[in-house]
């Protein structure tokens, strides 16, 4: 396809290339057309934007001044930080509350003395917004680092120099240079392609890693060089910014003449100029304007579930508070009406309105507010600041594991919010994007089989583990797989003698290609008995393709610029067999072949035809004519479709070559059949004429017409081999898919790739296995718009869901596992309110859900469907920009801190670098921190309503006036100094088991999603916990110290001895308890628990010294200390007090123990360690049998060769190798 | 812009290889320390059975004796309590007794006879105790100032003392406020037939009390002088240090019903022996119907006449000891191995997992 003044020059016309291809969006000559409607709407509302090209002068006053290219995603700045952060604290009602209360302290009203009330709370929520801040710099930093980058912008006479992007201006013309990023959208002027395209990686804004063609209008093409761009002028009449990616509406005026923009002109900022040596482009939209910052959601904030039950709980609290302020207020009045006025000591005759017998009403409610402060030691302030500090210690333990340091890229597991630690240990469903994710993005060449006959020595990991458990000789399935990982580098030998390398050491150096067999390696493949197919074979690899080869200009070495990583595959490993790919010019490929009989020789090869891959085709053929004029088809595609259309006489390795098609898709490896076919030149001349035709013919079928006629000439093929590409997973996802599996996890993939990948993955990464029944929901709706075509496809949907139903339901195997294969269309109906809840039901029951071509809000959709549907704790986690609605949406999101694109991470909640990292996030690090979390709650109450209801009974003796038998000072430190580090140092140091035991034992996370520790039992049981303390402590007191004489001299108590001695209790009551709650005391825990008391009685004892006016003075050295009576009751409280909790926790362990408590038992008395084959069977016992992952899947393995074993014993092979 | 380590995106080529890289990313590991990798040695005790008998054998062990003990001590204390405030009244003001007491022209003077029950070493402890008077009453314990009782500079710092702060001309009192003001009244004198014997009023505040917080230096002023007279007055020439009444009046008791200290006799009393009190009976608690009683008591090292510590102790040391039987007989009933494997959740409900 010419295109009219196109200019003579020798350098390829790369879109001149692609013409062949016959599936392609038109081009932008075609999209002329609908510019007519579309320049319509240009200038009306919602498109009045100008930008006067190269001339940014005119931007930088009003009228036609747009946002710089700032970009700023904090929060605050200098001068709102202050205000607009106390704004955000006291939104907490909480914080409302005690900020209420410090008001009401100023007033006579209280009962304490104002800096006990204000100054907590200043503590309080200046460490908040002292957290703010320092999480708003850091973002305020990344900006910096992004509004700094450097971009080459034309400075006027044709001078380009670079500026910073926040510098950038709208109409600016800028020029990118390869691997650069786009500061800004851009318009497209020209690129250092002749024709004006570029490939632009857009993996920021969407997470697809195949290229994307972008190309310029023809009248730009012109402006190649920098001086070009002194007299540049233009004007682009535009839509206003907004978050549509995919669309763009605009006209460029340039030369007097109107051309209509489309979104092909149109380079997004954040995405990333690929295989393109420069581009120039205009700026459109700078900053916070353009499309990807458009997009750009606030994250919402999380909180975690047992956050927002212990927000019930508050609430709860409150109501008790309340009731007890009500009771108090009440009991104040009456006392002020029926009994102040006989009380002369008080002179009730000279009373202000707090006390006034006249108006017990008045009083009582004044008095309730005074309650209402006095009691609100029930809700602790601390306990926000001490979850606080915890979360912040629990986040800074997480972003120190070294067991999450990755060596490669250099990051560490990163909390990027602390408020979730603790919801890590309760996730029920995981939802996982793929490509970055669970794999690399890189496919490995690993197997083929050529004419029937199967190469590649090199086995995947599943057959690797299998063979290994089969080697060890142990029968039964109980071995930990674990074993089997553990020390895979030795060889393993086999009943026959095949002997299989595994280990790293051999590990091929050359990325994609891991194949190893020496029949075909170094030219030994000419040897081979059919060697003319194996020629073809490769020549199919090296030939049948859209690739573009690349010299590295340093090394002379070779790479390939592939649309898809399959095919750069494909090429490496047809370079290692001695085909190497290395030029391509607008007509023909040349291979060079290297073990020819005449030494290395360059071919070249005349491409008449390229039919490109498309999804629904399912395969690529090349037409090529060869040096010896022979016109050979040559085709590449899904085995399926490859069978179809394959001659008589091509069927010849067809049932070899399907037995190891099945081998290889069990191996969870790619596969695709190549074909070959030879045409004569007359028949081929024939198809071409019609294939022109069709290519010429304008209207909706057009693409119809292609494919018929492409049908046409894809048959009749002979069948040569298949190939096997291993898409590489990251390392450990199979494992850890494994185990996550085994903790009970369900695991969904939500992937935007197509539906054979996607189960090729979940091949690979044991989500699906042979023996599965699949369900797959599909549509056959294509693109119809029709109303009727759309209800025709929902409806169908239907069906297939309610049969899915009905085939799990009347499933007998208990065995049987499901898998559930949906795909993005059927997934927009599944998705709609009248049918998604059948869905979700459907899910459910499966042991694995898929989800293939699904869109980033798709993925949003299938998360908020599954978070509340379930009503489960979610996580999600994903690599690419297309996955923030997905991490945002989740309950947990966590992003994979991978090579490049930041959008997931800072999107997200917590940061790994590789998804294996996830297992010991949730195992470890969840475990820990939701059992750390949920004591931490459950004590910080039982000690408050301990301490607070004391408060209580005691107004009840002093007539309900408000009086507190404790001072102040002891009232203020008892929440923040005395009985807070030990709490703290419980939350951020307590584990039940190691973290070895967390993840050998993955049953034991159960009691995370389970909600063990925080349930309404445990927390009512600990709440009656601290009732019973409070009523001990107090009326033990009150009963030692009713009357009498204290000590031998006679002195009786006084309220501050009889004050200070509750206070002691309390101080050894709740730091027992702790001590008793405690598994665990490194050096840390006994400081503060024994340092606590510690502090106590120095506290006292100092406080006593110093303060002559209190009637404290002296208390401890004078009155208490010497009196035995204060110690025997201190002793008696203190006892009393823990001894319930004592048979309750003794008789839980001895009659039904908790899964953590027989392991620690079994580890205390090294049980482990005398009797391993009990802690073995254990290890392998404690998992959710699970129907997934690689556990699951050795074992069908297992069975598997088993089963052939029995059938032909002598001749055993596991693995391809004949 | 560092974007020169961008790689293909899905080409050969050997991987990179920088020196200078891999050193930066290095620097980023963390370092490791047991703290931050949470492996500080720790202890982890477990519940044995053996732990739990001995832990509550143990503290039963220790609290019967001392629950023996404290009761042993408590039933050494002889204590004589004589209610005087109705029996005080004079037969015809039984009906009006707030008349009886706010008249002042009545004579307070009063006179009981009390019987030694059992044998009193001395001292004998001298107490009065009222009943449902709330000296922990909010707006009764806030009215003092400890300022001007401890330094004779600060008598005009007055605050919180409401409604007893200054006279009516403006005028601090000193010691102001209604604690002072309220400041009980009654007096005794004992006599055992025709021996009189001496209270010894001195040192029954706390030492620190006297030395500390009430100055040598301040002498009471202005004191229930205004149209109100609470309860006692005060000898204006006698500096607050000595008022020691005053002292342990001050020293607010936690419950409406307490006794404060009056005084010590240094004789030992013989049972049966019979002793007279003349007494003024000045205080008012008629109007808010308190009781009023006088007391005296021997004390021991643990303190007055109170069961209740040796009963707590026994019940608590009784019950810790039937614990203790309760779980070993527990442990022999149903014996759980420690560690035993069978009791994992997987081992239990193998069909529930």
């Amino acid at each position: 396809m010419a295109r009219t003044g196109g200019r003579k020059r020798d350098r390829l016309r790369w879109s001149k290339l692609y013409t062949f291809s016959c599936f392609r969006t038109p081009s932008t000559d075609e999209a002329a057309g609908p510019s007519a409607t579309n320049g319509s709407a240009v200038g009306g509302p919602g498109f009045s934007r100008i930008v006067h090209c190269n001339n940014s002068i005119l931007h930088r006053r009003k009228p036609l001044k747009y946002p710089t290219n700032y970009i700023s995603t904090t929060k605050y700045n200098v001068l709102t930080f202050l205000p607009k952060a106390i704004f955000e604290q006291f939104r907490r009602v909480a914080n409302l509350y005690f900020l209420l209360t410090a008001i009401l302290s100023l007033t006579p009203v209280c009962p304490f003395s104002p800096v006990s009330m204000i100054a907590p709370l200043a503590f309080v929520v200046g460490l908040s917004m002292i957290k703010e801040a320092l999480e708003d710099w850091r973002r305020f930093m990344q900006d910096m680092k992004v509004n700094n980058r450097k971009v080459s912008v034309h400075k006027g006479d044709g001078e380009f120099g670079y500026r910073h992007w926040e510098d950038l201006c709208v109409g600016d013309v800028v020029r990118v240079e390869k691997d650069q990023f786009f500061p800004a959208d851009l318009l497209l002027l020209s690129s250092s392609y002749e024709d004006g395209i570029c490939y632009v990686e857009t993996m920021n804004l969407d997470g697809e890693t195949n290229l994307k063609l972008k190309r310029s209008l023809e009248v730009t093409l012109p402006l190649e060089e920098d001086d070009l761009f002194k007299d540049f002028r233009g004007v682009i009449r535009c839509e206003d910014p907004n978050p549509s990616l995919y669309t763009f509406v605009g006209n460029l005026e340039y030369e007097r003449q109107v051309y209509a923009l489309d979104p092909f002109q149109i380079l997004l900022r954040d995405s990333k100029l690929r295989n393109t040596s420069f581009i120039y482009g205009v700026v459109i939209f700078t900053g916070h304007d353009s499309k990807v910052m458009q997009n750009s959601t606030e994250s919402p904030s999380k909180r975690s579930r047992i956050e927002k039950k212990m927000d019930m709980i508050i609430y709860v609290l409150f109501t008790v508070l309340v009731l007890i302020s009500l009771i108090s207020s009440i009991g104040f009045a009456v006392r002020i009406k029926l009994d102040l006025p006989r009380w002369w000591y008080l002179q009730p005759q000279n009373s202000n309105k707090l006390d006034d017998p006249s108006r017990p009403a008045l009083s009582g409610i004044f008095h309730l507010i005074t309650a209402l402060i006095l009691y609100g030691y029930l809700i602790p302030i601390s306990l926000y600041v001490s979850i606080e500090v915890v979360k912040v210690a629990q986040a800074h333990f997480i972003n120190q594991d070294l067991h999450m340091f990755d060596e490669e890229t250099g990051n560490t597991a990163q909390a990027r919010t602390s408020n979730l630690n603790e919801e890590l240990g309760q996730v029920h469903t995981i939802l996982s994007d793929k490509t970055g994710t669970l794999t690399c993005n890189q496919m490995d060449f690993l197997k083929c089989s050529i004419a029937g006959v199967s190469y590649g020595v090199r086995s995947s990991e599943v057959e690797r583990a299998a063979a290994k458990q089969m080697a060890s000789g142990a029968a039964d399935h109980d071995i930990h797989v674990e074993d089997v990982w553990e020390n895979n580098e030795d060889e393993i030998q086999l009943v026959e003698g095949v002997t299989f390398s595994v280990g790293k050491t051999q590990k091929s150096s050359i990325k994609g290609f891991s194949f190893e067999d020496d029949r075909l390696m170094h030219g030994n493949w000419t040897n081979e008995p059919n060697s003319s197919t194996v020629l073809l074979f490769f020549r199919i690899l090296a030939l049948c393709h859209t690739a573009i080869p690349e010299v590295n200009e340093a090394t002379g070495a070779l790479t390939y610029e592939a649309e898809s990583p399959d095919e750069g595959a494909f090429l490496v490993a047809a370079r290692e067999f001695g085909f190497e790919f290395f030029k391509r010019t607008q007509s023909s490929v040349f291979i060079r072949e290297k073990h020819t009989s005449n030494g290395p020789t360059e071919r070249e090869f005349k491409i008449l035809n390229l039919l490109e891959f498309n999804s629904k085709r399912k395969r690529m053929t090349v037409i090529l004519k060869d040096e010896d004029n022979r016109i050979v088809l040559l085709c590449k595609g899904a085995d399926t479709i490859i069978f179809d259309r394959l001659a008589k006489n091509g069927r010849l390795y067809e049932p070899d070559t399907t037995r190891h098609l099945n081998e290889y898709g069990e191996a969870g490896l790619r596969t695709l059949a190549l074909s070959y076919r030879v045409l004569e030149e007359s028949e081929y001349a024939s198809w071409n004429a019609e294939f022109l035709q069709a290519k010429t013919s304008i209207g909706p079928d057009r693409e119809l017409q292609l494919e018929r006629v492409a049908d046409l000439i894809e048959k009749e093929l002979i069948l040569v081999g298949a190939t096997a590409v291993e898409d590489k997973l990251q390392t450990g996802v199979p494992q850890c898919i494994d185990r996550l599996a085994q903790a009970g996890l369900k695991i969904w993939v939500l992937t935007g790739d197509k539906m054979e990948t996607a189960i090729n993955i979940g091949y690979a990464c044991s989500l699906l296995r042979q023996g599965m029944k699949r369900i797959s929901l599909s549509t056959t709706a294509g693109d119809q718009v029709a109303q009727d075509a759309q209800k025709a496809a929902k409806e169908s949907l239907m069906l297939q869901i309610a049969n899915g139903s009905q085939m799990v339901k009347l499933e007998k195997d208990p065995d049987a596992a499901f898998a559930l294969i949906i795909d993005g269309k059927a997934l927009t109906f599944a998705l709609e309110d009248d049918m998604k809840h059948m869905f979700l039901n459907l899910a459910i029951e499966c042991a694995s859900v898929i989800c293939c071509r699904v869109s980033p809000r798709q993925k949003a959709l299938v998360t908020r469907l599954v978070k509340e549907g379930l009503g489960k704790t979610t996580l999600a986690i994903g690599d690419g920009a297309n996955d923030v609605g997905m991490i945002q949406e989740a309950d947990i999101g966590v992003g994979i801190s991978g090579v490049e694109g930041m959008q997931a991470v800072m999107a997200s909640d917590f940061s790994i670098s590789q998804f294996r990292f996830l297992e010991r996030l949730l195992v470890v690090h969840g475990h820990w921190c939701y059992k750390r979390i949920a004591q931490m709650i459950c004590y910080f109450f039982y000690k408050n309503i301990t301490f607070g209801l004391t408060i209580f009974y005691f107004e009840a003796f002093a007539g309900f006036s408000g009086q507190s038998v404790y001072d102040d000072w002891f009232m203020l430190l008892f929440n923040v100094v005395l009985t807070s580090l030990p709490v703290i140092s419980l939350g951020v140091f307590e584990q039940d088991v190691s973290s070895e035991i967390c993840l050998q034992f993955p049953a034991l996370y159960q009691q995370g999603p389970n909600n063990l520790f925080f349930d309404w039992y445990r927390i009512l049981g600990w709440m009656g916990n601290g009732l019973y303390s409070s009523l001990a402590i107090f009326f033990l007191n009150i009963c030692i110290f009713y009357d009498q004489a204290i000590r031998s001299g006679g002195q009786t108590s006084d309220m501050a001895s009889v004050g200070t001695t509750m206070f002691s209790c309390i101080i050894w009551a709740v730091n027992i308890q702790i001590a008793l709650t405690m598994s665990h005391f490194t050096w840390i825990q006994h400081l503060f628990v024994w340092g606590s008391i510690g502090t106590w009685y120095v506290f006292i004892i100092l406080y006593g010294t110093a303060l002559k006016s209190r009637d404290n003075y002296q208390i401890m050295l004078e009155v208490l200390g010497p009196a035995p009576l204060y110690w025997a009751a201190t002793l008696l409280v203190t006892a009393a007090c823990n001894i319930p909790y004592l048979i309750h926790i003794s008789y839980q362990r001895s009659c039904s123990p908790l899964d953590h408590h027989v392991i620690q038992e079994i580890k205390y008395l090294r049980k482990d360690v005398e009797d391993e084959t009990m802690w073995k069977r254990e290890r392998s016992k404690a998992r959710q049998r699970t129907k997934i992952g690689f556990t699951a899947r050795v074992d069908a393995k297992i069975k598997q060769i088993k089963g052939r074993l029995h059938k032909k014993s002598p001749s055993l092979t596991i693995h391809t190798v004949s | 812009m560092d974007s020169s380590n961008a790689a293909g995106t899905s080409n050969g080529g050997s991987g990179d290889g920088d020196p200078a890289a891999a050193a930066r990313r290095n620097t980023k590991m963390p370092k490791y320390s047991k703290f931050t990798q949470q492996e500080l040695p720790a202890c982890k005790p477990i519940l044995t059975p053996k732990w739990v008998v001995s832990v509550f054998f143990l503290v039963g062990v220790i609290f019967v004796p001392v629950g023996v003990v404290s009761l042993l001590a408590a039933r050494d204390v002889v204590e004589i309590i004589d209610r005087y405030d109705d029996a005080c009244v004079p037969v015809n003001m039984t009906d009006n007794k707030l008349g009886y007491i706010q008249n002042e022209t009545i004579s307070k003077e009063c006179t009981r006879t009390l019987t030694v029950t059992k044998d009193m070493k001395q001292p004998i402890f001298v107490y009065y105790q009222l009943d449902n008077f709330y000296q922990n009453h909010r707006r009764y314990v806030k009215s003092r100032n400890d300022a001007q009782l401890r330094d004779y500079k600060k008598a005009n710092q007055t605050t919180s003392c409401e409604p007893e702060r200054t006279t009516a001309d403006g005028k601090p009192i000193v010691p102001c406020g209604l604690i002072a003001w309220s400041l009980f009244n009654d007096t005794y004198i004992f006599n055992r037939g025709n021996e009189n014997l001496t209270v010894d009023k001195k040192d029954i505040s706390w030492k620190s009390d006297r030395e500390h917080k009430f100055a040598k230096n301040v002498y009471p002023s202005n004191f229930q002088n205004g149209g109100l007279i609470g309860g006692a007055k005060l000898d204006s020439s006698i500096p607050l240090s000595d008022q020691e009444d005053l002292i342990v009046w001050m020293r607010t008791a936690a419950l409406p019903t307490f006794r404060k200290l009056y005084g010590r006799i240094y004789v030992d009393l013989k049972e049966n022996d019979t002793i007279t009190v003349k007494l003024d009976n000045n205080y008012n608690t008629y109007s808010f119907g308190g009781k009023k009683k006088l007391v005296l008591s021997t004390a021991t090292w643990l303190g007055g006449k109170n069961d209740f510590l040796g009963f707590a102790y026994l019940i608590v040391g009784g019950l810790c000891i039937f614990l203790a039987f309760a779980f070993t007989l527990l442990y022999v009933i149903k014996p759980r191995k420690l560690g035993d494997h069978n009791y994992l959740s997987w081992n239990r409900h193998p069909a529930g997992r």
